[in-house]
This record gives C-alpha cells, structure tokens and sequence, in this order.
C-alpha cells in the first residue's frame, strides 16, 4: 500500500516485453536518472525556501513573503532570475575548465544518489560495494573546486578552492572511519544491507550501537558538505565567495544546486547508517510508507544541519584543520576498536 | 556489447594518457590524469571488479591527483599558467623509454594471458577481505609498515627545520 | 554483459546531458552584452595587481600526502569490516597491530608538528 517500489519493476516488465535486454538497460537507466534529477530539483526548490524561512525565524524575521504563501515561490522566482542572467567569464579564464567545473560539481553530487535506498525497494541500484561507491564518486566534489579556483584565474577563487580542498580531504578521513564502523556492525557495504540490519525498532539503530561513530560522521558530514560553521570554501566575509566568485548565471546556480543535493546526500547517508533508513520507529508503524520514514528522518537531519548554520560561528582555518587531524582522527580510530571490541565480546 | 564498452574505455584512456604527457599546460595535464584514472576505473567496473573500481576513484582520483593538482600549486614556477612544460635532457630519457617499451613488448608477448570466457558477478569485497585475513596475512601488516615509512619521510622531506 | 555499472557509466552521461542542455536554454533567453569592464577579474573593485596563480604554502602538500596515506588505510579497512564478524577474535588482533603501526605514525606526525596549520 501506498509503497512505490512496485511502480519501476511494472516499468521495466512492461519495457522487456518488446526491447532487447541491452535497451532496456539503457532506457530504465536513463528514465531513473531523469527521475531522480526531477525529485533533485524539487528537492532543492524546497530546501532553499526552507533554509531562509527558518534563518529567517532563528533570526526573529520572517523572510521571503510576497511570492506565494509565505514565499513559497521565492526559489522558483530566483530560478527565472538565475536563468536570465548574463553568464559572465573573466577575460583570461580558462575557457574549458571554467566550463567543465560546475558539470563536474553537479555531476559528482547527483551520481550518488544511484545507490541511496530512499524506501523498501526504491533503490535505483543495490551495488555490493554501495558505501564505498558514495565516498569515491563524492571525490570528484574536490577535484571540481579546484577546477572551478584555478579556471576563474582570480586570487579569491584560488584560494577558496585550495582551501575547501584541504578541508574535504582532512575531514574525509574521519569521516570514511566512522563509516568502517557502520560496516563493520552490518557486515556488508550494500546500501540496502546496512539497512535491513538494522530493522525491528529503533533500539537496533546503529546510532545507539556506536553514537561515537554516528558523532564523528555527523561533524565531518557537516564539513564535507561545506556547512558552518565549516564554510571556509564561501566564507562571504573573508574570500568574498570562494571559489564560485567569478561564477554567475546558470553555471552559479549548479554549484548552488549542489550544495544543496550534498546536504541532503550527507543526510540520507546518516539516516541509512546510523537509523534505520527507511525502517519505522517501530513496527507496529509500519503502515506508514517506507519512502515516507526516509524522507521524514533526513529533513529532520536537514534541519539540523541547517540549524547548526544559523547558530555557529565559523571556524578559522588552523582551528579547522586541527580538529579534523587531532581531535576528530583520533576519535575516529577509538570507535572502530571499540565497536571491534564490542561485537568480538558480545558477539 | 561488453566488447564496444571495453574499446570506448580503451579509446578513453589512451587519448587521455596521450594528453597527459603533451599538453603544454601542467594543470590540464593533471586534469586530464584524472579522465584516464576514471577510465581505468570505467575498465574495472565492466569487469566486475566493484572493489578494485571504486578504490581506483577513491585512491587515484580523490587523493594522488589532488596531491600533485596540489604539488603544482605550491610551486612557484609551475603554477603560472604561461610556464610550459620541457625536458632538458631528451637523449638519455628517450634512451630509456625506447628500452622500456621494448621490455614491455618482449614480456607482453610473452605472457600467455588465461581468456575467461564469463566475467563472474560475484561480490568480491567479502573475498578480498577473507584472503586479507587469512592467506595474506605478511603482506597485509607489511602494507600498514610501508604506509608508516612513507608517512614519516614525507614529514622528514616536507619539514626542514 | 557490462555488469553492474552500466547504469553507473549513463548515469555520467545523464549528468552531463542535464547540465549541458540547461546551460544551452539558458543561453537561448539571457541577454549578452559583454564589455572590457565586466569581464575583468573581481578584486574588490580594484584592478587585479599581480598574477592570480600565488605560490602556495607547502603545508597545502603535506596535508595532502598524509591525507593520501590514510585513504589507503581506510581503503584496507573495508574489505576487513566486511568479513570481521565471521572470521572472529583474530581478525581483530591483526587489525588492531595494522591500525597501531598507523596511530604511532599519526602521533609522530603530531609530536613533528607536522599537522599544524600555518
């Protein structure tokens, strides 16, 4: 009832009847992709509105007003306004790296989704290695700052870059550790593995197994999507806008749209990690969709993310980058020989 | 179907390799080292080594090309985007690819390559870490030794002081 | 057959497909009006001083040597997690040694003061 996974199995039947296998292969594979690039797109619509009215409340003001109900348009009026713009280039940019870069930074975001269960049976595709997937692909987020730094040929925008890129890769290595911990529990890397280890109420919730891993995920979650108080890459204040300055128009709102997918990717991947995915609260609930359990639990991740933006300040940079190696490392490592311990003991 | 996938990749990654080495611009070079790790990763994957595949991006892509995109930065004269790349000794040096290459020639020709007739699309994640744990057992703490000597001597090159 | 990742490899195609034919529409309706004054660097109003590519700080590089050191390590620890539970008590001893040897290696990092920013 109501479970929508039934919905894509019919579509591939259906395509089977009358294709050859290789092209339907490469018809549900270009029909999922434009799915999830649909609900991507809405999904960034709605968090953009989303994170302005709630800054704007954490702030005592009320926001967008004045498009729709409560400015509920206001993304959608930004889109048009985005699109109409003059696409601007610094006269000495690397032409063809300036282009690549945002395709890139959008590209790395939207292929991760092809192994997020968003519900039972609502998985694009359930890759043995799945996890480890999410981490490699994401990679390329660095290699597009980089790009995005070096084409615009503007010392902000260098800078912003080199610095993001040092942030990502510090903070990526606590964070794949705190992931071996969730392996390490469920014993596969399968997306939908991770999660069906979980089922049976949320005392079996990985979170409450090794909350020290789900911590140290969380914080390097946070920096790994560029959130405050781990911005350093935007950081209005001091680089002006990192490494997107020189950036406008449509190639502007991919970087924008990015960040948005990759907030919600750092959440997706805590909620399948550390609670259950798409398993109910209880399962006496489990009447209630599953797609409806996941999308529940991410945007209250979402919100959280959101609310730790408008409540932190910024870190500096030296500060940082020492937490990541000397603080969030070594945590790191005591998780993964804990819960070795744990599960050696109590099998 | 799988053979047209395995020339694309193929054609990939020799044109991008052949960029690498000729474009007169380091960083592109560096980029473009990125398009030929990913197709080798491409190569991988349509053989079903998942494994193999994702650590290929993980290692190749996220982190050494990130090291010498950074290596590029912190130095001065290559970092400029007017700065081209050169050779100053290009008699010894083709001396030695020319011998390398026919080293290569000589023990390709004369391997016997085993042709498997279907790719096996069993997870292999689970068998590696098996044979990690059991049969490899030397090579594998050797592996963590040999991570510990390149950490300290990189410190030791990096930090003059 | 291809395998697993042929929905992986169009998938890239997809990606790229989306943002190239946005960019195209895009520029099917915005105006383009370029001139000297807008398409020079943005330095805060002033004319850009010197070369935008800076020498940067070695640190950048040695961050990004250990970083690559430890991306190996993790790389070993997932097919480990992934067959720990089964193969029990020993497995653990032997990735306990392999995890020591590289937290000896993080603090000599640290005590080199190797991982200190600026």
């Amino acid at each position: 009832m109501f479970e929508l996974g039934g919905i894509f199995e019919a579509i591939g039947k259906w395509l089977n009847g009358f294709l050859p296998p290789v092209w339907v292969t490469i018809i549900s594979a270009v029909i999922t992709g434009l799915a999830v690039l649909g609900f991507l797109s809405l999904l960034a619509l709605f968090l953009v509105w989303w994170e302005r009215k709630i800054s704007a409340h954490m702030q005592q003001r009320y926001g967008p007003m004045r498009t729709g109900w409560h400015g509920v348009l206001q993304t959608i009026a930004d889109g048009v306004k985005l699109l109409q713009k003059e696409d601007l280039m610094p006269k000495d940019a690397d032409r063809i790296v300036y282009f690549w870069a945002p395709i890139i930074c959008f590209g790395a975001a939207f292929m991760a989704y092809l192994v997020v269960p968003f519900g039972k049976g609502i998985i694009v595709q359930d890759l043995n290695i799945g996890i480890l997937y999410i981490i490699a692909i994401t990679t390329f987020t660095v290699v597009s700052l980089l790009m995005a730094g070096w084409a615009s040929n503007n010392k902000w925008a260098l800078l912003g870059g080199m610095r993001s890129a040092a942030q990502i890769i510090s903070y990526e290595v606590p964070l794949s550790l705190a992931i071996v911990g969730a392996v390490m529990l469920a014993q596969t890397l399968s997306m939908n593995g991770i999660v069906s280890a979980q089922a049976g109420g949320f005392w079996h919730w990985y979170v409450f197994r090794e909350p020290l891993g789900f911590l140290v995920y969380y914080i390097a979650a946070t920096a790994e999507a560029n959130r405050t108080p781990f911005d350093i890459p935007e950081a209005e204040q001091e680089l002006v806008a990192g490494f997107n300055i020189e950036y406008s128009g449509m190639k502007f709102a991919m970087f924008f749209l990015a960040e948005f997918v990759n907030m919600f990717t750092v959440s997706a991947i805590a909620v399948t990690l550390f609670f259950g995915g798409w398993q109910p609260l209880f399962s006496f609930l489990g009447f209630i969709p599953s797609w409806v359990w996941f999308m529940g639990k991410s945007l209250v991740s979402v919100f959280v993310l959101m609310w730790f933006r408008w409540t932190y300040p910024r870190i500096r940079v030296d500060q940082l980058m020492n937490f990541a190696w000397k603080f969030l490392l070594p945590l790191a490592f005591l998780n993964i020989i804990l819960v070795g311990f744990g599960i050696v003991v109590f099998k | 179907m799988g053979l047209a996938v395995f020339y694309i990749l193929a054609a990939v990654i020799l044109v991008s390799a052949l960029f690498v080495v000729t474009l007169r611009n380091i960083f592109h070079s560096a980029l473009m080292l990125i398009v030929c790790f990913f197709g080798v990763a491409g190569l991988y994957a349509s053989l079903n080594a998942d494994f193999l595949a994702a650590v290929q991006v993980l290692i190749y892509v996220g982190a050494v090309t990130i090291l010498i995109i950074f290596a590029v930065m912190v130095t001065h004269q290559l970092s400029g985007k007017k700065i081209r790349q050169y050779n100053d000794q290009p008699v010894p040096a083709g001396l030695i690819i020319i011998s390398l290459f026919l080293l290569f020639v000589v023990s390709l020709s004369k391997t016997g390559f085993e042709v498997v007739k279907s790719i096996s699309s069993s997870p292999t994640v689970e068998g590696i870490g098996k044979a990690l744990m059991t049969s490899y057992v030397l090579p594998f703490e050797v592996v963590s030794i040999v991570l510990l000597v390149a950490l300290i001597g990189a410190i030791v090159i990096a930090r003059k002081d | 057959m291809i395998g697993n990742f042929a929905y992986a490899g169009i998938w890239v195609l997809v990606a790229i497909g989306f943002v190239v034919i946005t960019f195209f529409f895009a520029r099917l309706i915005r105006p383009q009006r370029p001139n000297p004054t807008k398409s020079r660097n943005y330095e805060c109003g002033e004319f850009p001083l010197s070369d935008s590519h800076l020498q940067y700080n070695v640190k950048y590089y040695l961050f990004a040597l250990i970083f690559v050191i430890f991306d190996v390590e993790v790389v070993f620890l997932f097919p480990w997690a992934a067959v720990f539970r089964a193969l029990g008590l020993f497995a653990f001893i032997e990735m306990l040694v392999f995890l020591a040897i590289l937290i000896f290696g993080l603090i000599y990092a640290w005590k080199k003061k190797a991982l200190q920013w600026v």
